[in-house]
């Protein structure tokens, strides 16, 4: 696919292939996340959808968002359901019982169904090199469910089961990383994006398809109902996750890293944990923590890029 | 070609039946005593004898969601499992039925942990007994080959669209050689038509699967299942006719064996029918009037076959291979009160647990099973059930 660039959005197909008319919160970035990935796939893939926000918001008896094929099963297990849906397409068109063209088989899951329940089965589904692409919606908790940490929660963020308190500081552990984790299944394509970097995020995802084997894709999506900031934040965040290198956009293709957009001098951690309600009872010293390991894993990260 | 007998393990004749289907996709775990089924396949694959995606999954539970996904795409679906297995798939086998994917499923049943146990007894088929999938259970060799074909044929009716397991005992009948009389491809033509689901996920017709319901609609979708897997029994009988009529062996959802005009009779279901078979046939030698009852069709039970079964016997006694702790005893043996309970004839039902956990029992042991129950009928017990061979 050509490179899209800010002059190209004319470009964009007009079509939504995600249908207006769902019921995700105001203001939702994996919405919007969701309708550009969409965008970015067209029409032949079938899609296998996690348990979460985007299943309960787009699926209801007798109604669905859905103009693409779409099967929801269960929360865990994506990957492997997205695994039998590959081999299954894979051989009815080796015994001549499926003609139709390409069709890609995309996973989606939340970060809980990415790093925390569903983690077994796609470390399975990237190990044996399923012919799919796994996008992951990081919201940075179960939000689905009341904003519960997950294993995608930053420091210091306030959730439901890991409220900011007298004796605590909110999420006690630091972010999973997931794409590393991805990237040490040694498969053909990793990615960061965000729908802040619409025409970044949607390159990605095409390359995510054209690439060989299992391709792994992972959003940050901007929640306004668990980060508890303006419903109008959701781009706005996103733009400042990666500014402050908290979410920094790269690719890694066959092992090798490349960032999407680097920044001789990051903006202040504090610019970015300011306009949300979840990280407001942090102090300085945390604040300091957060912004010395940002910087550290931003640089680790720019290193690894520059490697030949 | 003509049907060949041969000297067969068990789990092996299983494995050619998939290959008889000519099945699209294996996706398995490895688990005892059900790896002959699954290594047997994967064998099969790599030397080309059949042309499947066999996927080496990492658990039962993406076995079964792999299985789902094949099955939702269109492709013919096969997988197989026991015990912890059947466990830790638990939560998809539900799903299976509700999204009306006609996987085929052997289960070579196997007592649960803990403690630890690979051996035979019905525990695992138990948990999964309200899932919603057909089920039935083999109490032999030929049995197991004979109904793991038709249910191919079961599941993928158009009117059906049912998973169906087909549970076979772990090591007595996984494990072991039998003289089993085999199909060729060529035989079976017609039998099992060509896999077509009526909507899989396609890009020129695009279906949303597994929507979510809300109160106002789940009950409808639940009751649309049941209503499937009750109407399930009118295809099962069908295809099992002409089975029969076809191959020349025929299969009901209740067997009896000396049964007609016993007054006891003994009910089993799974290889233990054939244990009982010796000492029915002892018994009778001594002039004793008992008979057998084998129960087939675990799933949709058949309650008008097993009131017609019992209704000249004034005592049945009920084996299971299983204990629903603390409650009546044993699963079947609820069932089978429950069949029977408001007709206007009721025999004396007599519960019996043993054989858990691979626990051998021997021709000798059913003698005395029915002995005692004769005697519980007659005297009355304090006990929900008994369990034999307890060393105390």
């Amino acid at each position: 696919m050509d490179k899209f660039t800010v002059f190209t959005p004319q470009l964009l197909p007009q079509e939504e292939l995600f249908a207006s008319g769902h019921r995700a919160c105001v203001g939702c970035g994996e919405a919007l996340a969701v309708r550009l990935v969409c965008k970015a796939l067209g029409r032949d893939v079938v899609i296998v959808n996690a348990t979460g926000c985007m299943e309960i918001v787009s699926s209801q008896i007798p109604r669905t968002s859905w103009k693409v094929p779409w099967i929801h099963t269960l929360f865990e297990n994506t990957a492997s359901v997205a695994s039998g849906a590959e081999a299954g397409l894979k051989i009815l068109r080796k015994k001549d019982r499926y003609s139709g063209g390409k069709v890609t088989v995309v996973a989606m899951a939340g970060d809980g169904g990415t790093s925390d329940i569903g983690l077994q089965a796609l470390s399975g589904a990237m190990e044996r090199g399923h012919n799919l692409l796994y996008v992951c919606y990081d919201n940075e908790a179960y939000m689905n469910t009341g904003v519960q940490r997950s294993s995608s929660t930053p420091l210091g963020a306030s959730t439901t089961t890991s409220p900011a308190g007298e004796k605590s500081v909110g999420q006690f552990s630091w972010k999973k990383n997931m794409p590393a984790i991805a990237v040490a299944h040694n498969i053909s394509y990793v990615a960061t994006a965000s729908p802040s970097y619409p025409f970044d995020l949607m390159d990605k995802v095409r390359k995510g398809v054209e690439a060989t084997g299992t391709s792994y894709i992972h959003i940050l999506s901007v929640c306004p109902t668990g980060w508890r900031c303006g419903s109008d934040m959701a781009v706005t965040l996103g733009r400042l996750a990666v500014e402050t290198g908290v979410f920094p956009l790269y690719e890694v293709e066959d092992g090798k890293y490349k960032l999407s957009l680097d920044f001789p001098r990051l903006r202040p951690v504090r610019d970015y944990l300011k306009h949300q309600g979840r990280f407001r009872h942090l102090t300085d010293v945390i604040i300091d923590k957060i912004q010395d390991r940002v910087t550290d894993e931003y640089l680790k990260l720019r290193r690894k890029a520059s490697e030949d | 070609m003509m049907s060949q007998r041969v000297g067969i393990e068990i789990s092996l004749a299983v494995a050619e039946v998939a290959k008889l289907a000519d099945v699209d996709v294996v996706a398995a775990y490895p688990i005892t005593p059900q790896t002959h089924i699954v290594e047997r396949l994967a064998e099969l694959v790599a030397n080309g004898e059949l042309s499947a995606e066999y996927i080496p999954v990492e658990s039962e539970h993406s076995a079964m969601s792999a299985c789902l996904g094949s099955s939702a795409v269109g492709a013919r679906t096969f997988t197989a499992t026991a015990g912890q297995g059947l466990e830790l798939m638990h939560e998809v086998v539900d799903v299976a039925p509700s999204l009306r994917l006609p996987i085929v499923m052997a289960v070579a049943n196997r007592a649960l942990s803990g403690p630890l146990s690979v051996w035979c007894d019905h525990s695992d088929a138990m948990g999964v007994r309200d899932c919603g999938w057909v089920q039935m259970f083999a109490e032999n060799g030929q049995a197991a080959f004979d109904l793991s074909l038709c249910a191919f044929r079961i599941a993928e009716d158009p009117s059906v669209l049912l998973p169906t397991m087909v549970h076979l005992d772990g090591f007595s009948l996984s494990h072991v050689i039998e003289p089993i009389s085999m199909l060729e491809k060529d035989e079976l033509e017609g039998f099992i038509p060509p896999y077509e689901h009526p909507f899989p996920l396609r890009p020129d017709k695009p279906v949303t699967m597994g929507a979510f319901a809300p109160p106002v609609i789940y009950t409808e979708t639940r009751k649309a299942q049941e209503v499937a897997l009750r109407s399930s029994k009118k295809v099962i009988l069908q295809a099992w006719k002409e089975f029969g009529h076809r191959f020349g062996r025929y299969y009901s959802p209740v067997e009896g064996y000396k049964s007609k005009e016993a007054t006891t009779l003994l009910l089993t279901m799974g290889s233990f029918g054939e244990t009982a078979t010796v000492a029915i046939d002892r018994m009778r030698d001594n002039g004793e009037s008992v008979g057998l009852i084998n129960l087939r069709l675990w799933r949709p039970f058949p309650f008008d076959e097993i009131r017609q079964a019992v209704r000249n016997a004034d005592i049945v006694i009920v084996f299971d291979r299983c204990l629903s702790s603390g409650g009546p005893g044993g699963p079947v043996c609820s069932e089978i009160r429950s069949a029977l309970y408001g007709e206007k004839k009721q025999p004396q039902v007599v519960s019996f647990i043993g054989g858990l956990g691979g626990r051998d029992v021997t021709p000798d042991d059913f003698v005395n099973v029915i002995r005692r129950g004769i005697e519980i009928a007659e005297k009355g017990s304090d006990e929900e059930y008994e369990m034999i061979g307890v060393r105390e």
